[in-house]
């Protein structure tokens, strides 16, 4: 039960969510945007978060738009995990938002919901770092279509007034060689204790990792030492340990050395899988 | 655009292929309405979090926790409950294959098993795991509930 009551608004169109927001705001209500909802309830449930305001993006048509346009795949931020999944349309990412809790939850989990959530694990965000995707953005200063590494830095950084309409992909990445791996403490459904999505573009690994460090993320330093020919396989994992952005993570889901355990692992699965691409 | 303001209010949900007029908040979940409102008691109330799948009803024929939906989310969208697959083959094929234990899990195993059925009427093993995964039962009866769901597959589907 949500201990709070709060307005509820479900607007047909961008501008509508935009106009919505600003009217709020003028009566100094906190407002939330989303999409599926379920980390609004869960965390409300616990009075972990709490709104007078919530605006619903599912009834905005731009939000669940799933298809080719032009040279990019354009994915509304409203848009299930699972409808990504059946869509195969960008197979990395379908095989990386699958792994996300259970197939259920998955129905109302969308990608937008994902990406900005308030976990830190936000593993649908780890192929879209690899491909040059791009945000389109909507506020009261008007829509900007931004790449996505600008706004991606640990978490999405985005004023409460805006919000995601949706994710562009360029149509170059949709079907790379890949690997999409996750590892959790026991069961298949869980937080991962190591998390990674990786492709091979121009011959060049591109990877990007959750679970390990406190933020998903993408490092050009570790890409070096996985794409470093001079090494062997255990040499770049070893140089790739050296240049993770922050101490990895040591808490109840595993510890310390066993999550360094676990992507080491997971690293040597990644480099074979991928190598295997290319013969 | 749907709105609606703090306190109560009446809205019409479609349950079960019936138009029925509930009395609820926003901040009011599905199942709190399902069961508060409409009686519809076969949606359990266990974790709350999404985690268990014992309140599982298919909105639009997709299995989803009721838990985690607002009521006012499914307003204009078909809501199906345990209690419309009253004798229906999976029902059935329950209680063929002793699918059942203490039986507090199995309103929401069932419905996510008629949404596979309807969803893969070919699936195979790898989809049913999968599916099942969404529900939890801690008498353990796993075995005898996927055998419930692949004797309703034509044979050779699940392997």
């Amino acid at each position: 039960m949500i201990p709070f009551d709060f307005e509820y608004y479900r607007p047909e169109s961008v501008t509508e969510a935009v106009k919505t927001y600003e009217i709020l705001a003028t009566q100094d209500k906190k407002v939330l945007f989303y999409s599926g909802g379920t980390e609004f309830i869960t965390f409300s449930r616990l009075n972990q978060l709490d709104a007078e305001a919530i605006i619903d993006l599912k009834g905005i048509p731009d939000c669940h738009q799933l298809e080719l346009q032009g040279e990019h795949l354009v994915i509304g931020a409203a848009v299930s995990l699972n409808k990504i999944t059946e869509s195969q349309l960008f197979p990395l990412l379908g095989q990386t938002v699958r792994k996300v809790a259970d197939h259920t939850s998955r129905n109302k989990i969308t990608i937008g919901g994902n990406i900005l959530s308030r976990f830190i694990y936000r593993e649908g965000v780890l192929p879209l770092l690899l491909t040059e995707a791009k945000v389109k953005l909507a506020g009261s200063s008007g829509e900007r279509v931004v790449p996505l590494k600008v706004v991606f830095d640990k978490q999405m950084n985005i004023s409460p007034e805006q919000f995601l309409i949706h994710i562009q992909v360029p149509k170059a990445f949709l079907n790379l060689p890949f690997v999409s791996i996750k590892k959790t403490r026991m069961s298949k459904v869980g937080y991962p204790i190591v998390s990674i999505a990786a492709l091979v573009k121009d011959k060049k690994i591109r990877a990007a990792l959750s679970g390990v460090c406190e933020y998903p993320f993408r490092s050009p330093d570790i890409e070096a030492a996985l794409n470093d020919t001079s090494l062997s396989k255990e040499e770049k994992i070893d140089k790739a340990l050296g240049q993770l952005p922050e101490a990895i993570i040591d808490d109840l889901q595993a510890s310390r050395d066993y999550r360094e355990f676990l992507l080491k692992n997971t690293l040597l699965e990644t480099i074979e899988a991928l190598e295997a691409t290319q013969t | 655009m749907i709105t609606n303001g703090t306190g109560k209010t009446v809205v019409r949900l479609h349950v079960n292929g019936e138009a029925s007029d509930v009395m609820i908040c926003s901040a009011d979940t599905l199942l709190q309405t399902l069961r508060e409102q409409l009686g519809l008691t076969g949606a359990k109330r266990a974790c709350e979090n999404g985690d268990c799948g014992a309140c599982t009803v298919l909105i639009n024929g997709e299995p989803m926790h009721s838990c985690l939906c607002l009521t006012i989310e499914t307003i204009n969208q078909p809501i199906t409950t345990i209690e419309s697959l009253r004798d229906s083959a999976i029902q059935q094929k329950f209680i063929e294959k002793w699918a059942i234990q203490c039986g507090f899990c199995t309103p929401g195993f069932i419905l996510n098993c008629q949404a596979l059925l309807n969803k893969h009427p070919d699936a195979d093993d790898e989809t049913i795991e999968e599916w099942l995964q969404s529900n939890l039962c801690r008498c353990t009866g796993y075995q005898e509930i996927k055998e419930a769901v692949k004797s309703l597959l034509p044979k050779g589907s699940a392997s």
